[in-house]
């Protein structure tokens, strides 16, 4: 049928939304790495940052942005596993329980950033950092009981856990119903089942979906203003009592609080740059897994 | 009767195979024991201790939820019985004459004496960032997915939406980073504001955290209208147009509608973007877009860290805390709500 002027309308209006939003896109990107290109260098990503963080480089700021990173998976892939694992092939379909396991990690992913800097701070630094204190070293002697990469890295845990639970909760419906048949027929237990036969074919998405939480829990910053992360620190995290620099907070501070804010721009832009090529690239490595892990479930 | 004897031994010997198997460690150091024929084996208990921790691992999600409730709203608690020097309750939400003021105001000024915490100036200037950032990012996100669901060759759409959706990937310090150092200058050039940074800017900053969020859901919506529903209504004669219009779209509209109520909630929550690009002022003019604002998250942020422990500020920062919680919270069921709706309508046809 011939395309009407109402449909040339409709094409034209939408087809101009998507233009500019991939172009306000590209204008984000090219403005970063135009600005950014030309910072980066040996110096730049080994270097500790020196005068007022106009020169030098941001050595600690990536080291501590993995070093949390890490901690953050350690400890929240696995309970999300477990729970997706839970919901996908334990939890009776239509009980209570399921459904409230369900509304809490929709709700959980819909907490805003912020009040996850707040419950870090209320609950993983003060009310357990506080007991342990109490507990071990007597009242009023902070070990435990302040804002260190340890406590940052599980907030950061608990807010990435939703990103781990629905993408692995996805990955392993993915796994036709067939196979765990076949496996439960053969005499396998449940148990078996899941982890020989339907978590090793639901791998690549899993995958994917904790290079994603990682990709979002590297970026975070508001979560971890009160929890561990420094403007400055003339020294490394060793102990996970210490305190980090971050890529995130890095470029906020550089960005709002810096006594210099001209001086400070080339590293910032740097900073971006360093930060935005690590989630993109760890974006990029998500993507490519999940289409190999789908061509491998077409195949 | 031979028949099931047949395949029990079969079962167990599978069973057997599936144990030898050194491979996993856990498994492999079971002994095999082999139960008379006829008789039902049990689940190893190994593996009836490992489901019952991963059921328990499960409920993590719901604890987390009631701990950041309960951690967040327990700071503020003592708000409700604590003396406070000169502040009552009411005068978070009320407004007041201060001394040195002519008429009742609602001011927020943590800093001055007597100490101003009024939240309505606050949840204002998330209000207005929000609505004016829905404002630019409903058309833009629905937009793309119409016409990613409907006109774009299928080439197109499986380069564009992984695009789109690499922009929800961004960072939202770096968004912030770009609305303050690059937006802000453009948009003053182009439009001859007073203030480099204010409500219009953070909000186009926000929209771009928000698009990809209204986009994905309501995208998801379009493709999952049957085709059975376009075909139809084009063999009755009916344009593109009109079938996009008037089948498609409202049969997704439950979906979209979530979408927007999610980007609502992911805007009214987002940190970054707006403590960076804002301005931070908080000044009480709900209509003009171009004075700068001081939004319920940026305060939390910006002013948590400098604050004592235990606080009257302090404990009203919590409070805004497990205000904003409770506001997301809201929007979060509605928007699941819809969604279920939409699942319902789908199945119906």
């Amino acid at each position: 049928m011939k395309n009407t002027p109402k449909d040339y309308v409709l094409a034209g209006a939408t087809g101009l939304a998507v233009l500019l939003i991939v172009g306000l896109l590209g204008v984000l990107l090219w403005e970063i790495v135009a600005g950014g290109a030309g910072v980066i260098s040996g110096t730049f990503l080994t270097q500790s940052p020196s005068a007022d963080m106009t020169s030098g480089g941001i050595f600690p700021a990536i080291y501590g942005t993995v070093v949390v990173t890490m901690l953050m998976t350690i400890a929240g892939v696995p309970v999300g596993i477990a729970t997706a694992i839970w919901l996908s092939e334990y939890a009776p379909r239509h009980s209570r329980l399921t459904t409230i396991v369900r509304i809490a990690v929709n709700n959980l992913a819909g907490v805003p950033s912020i009040v996850f800097g707040l419950f870090g701070l209320g609950f993983f630094v003060l009310f357990v950092g506080g007991s342990i204190d109490d507990v071990v070293y007597g009242p009023g002697t902070p070990v435990w009981g302040k804002p260190s990469v340890l406590w940052a890295s599980l907030t950061l845990a608990v807010l990435t856990l939703p990103v781990v639970i629905v993408t692995t909760e996805e990955a392993l419906r993915t796994v036709p119903q067939d196979l765990r048949d076949a496996s439960l027929a053969l005499g396998a237990t449940r148990f078996q089942t899941v982890f020989k036969v339907v978590v090793p074919n639901a791998l690549g998405g899993i995958l994917t979906g904790v290079i994603l939480a990682v990709s979002r829990g590297a970026g975070e910053v508001a979560p971890i203003l009160f929890c561990g992360a420094a403007n400055f620190l003339p020294y490394l995290p060793t102990d996970l009592r210490d305190m980090f620099m971050h890529l995130g907070y890095h470029i906020f501070a550089l960005a709002t609080q810096s006594p210099n804010v001209d001086a400070a721009r080339p590293m910032l832009f740097g900073t971006v740059l360093v930060l935005l090529v690590l989630t993109f690239s760890l974006n990029l490595v998500a993507v490519v897994v999940r289409s190999r892990a789908r061509a491998r479930l077409r195949a | 009767m031979s028949s099931v004897r047949v395949s029990l031994r079969s079962a167990r010997l599978a069973r057997v195979g599936m144990d030898d198997d050194a491979a996993d460690p856990e498994l492999g150091a079971q002994p095999v024991k082999r139960p008379p024929l006829g008789q039902g084996f049990k689940t190893p208990l190994s593996h009836r201790i490992a489901e019952k921790l991963i059921a328990l691992m499960a409920l993590s999600a719901v604890a987390a939820v009631a701990l950041i409730f309960i951690f967040v709203a327990k700071e503020a608690l003592p708000l409700a019985w604590e003396q406070l020097d000169g502040m009552r309750l009411l005068d978070l939400f009320l407004p007041r004459t201060w001394t040195g003021y002519h008429e009742a105001v609602y001011i927020w000024q943590p800093v001055g004496t007597p100490e101003k915490f009024n939240v309505v100036p606050l949840f204002l200037g998330s209000l207005k960032v929000t609505l004016l950032a829905m404002i630019f990012s409903v058309p833009l996100g629905v937009g793309c997915a119409i016409y990613l669901a409907l006109y774009a060759p299928r080439r197109m759409r499986e380069i564009v939406k992984p695009v789109i959706e690499l922009l929800a990937a961004v960072p939202s310090v770096v968004l912030g980073f770009f609305a303050l150092m690059v937006l802000a200058t453009w948009l003053q050039d182009a439009f001859g504001w007073h203030f480099r940074l204010n409500a219009a800017v953070a909000a186009v900053g926000l929209s771009l955290t928000i698009v990809p969020v209204i986009f994905t859901i309501s995208e998801d919506a379009l493709a999952a209208v049957p085709h059975s529903l376009s075909v139809a209504a084009m063999a009755l004669g009916a344009r593109k147009y009109q079938v996009a219009l008037r089948i498609i779209v409202p049969t997704a509209a439950p979906g979209i509608a979530a979408g927007v109520i999610l980007g609502f909630g992911r805007a009214i929550g987002e940190t970054m973007i707006v403590l960076m690009a804002s301005g931070n002022a908080a000044i009480m003019k709900p209509f003009d877009f171009t004075t700068s604002v001081r939004t319920v998250t940026a305060s939390i942020a910006a002013e948590l860290g400098e604050v004592a422990q235990g606080d009257p500020h302090w404990r009203v920062l919590f409070l805004l805390g497990a205000m904003l919680f409770a506001i997301t919270f809201a929007l979060n069921f509605v928007g699941s709500v819809a969604i279920r709706r939409l699942e319902k309508r789908l199945t119906a046809t």
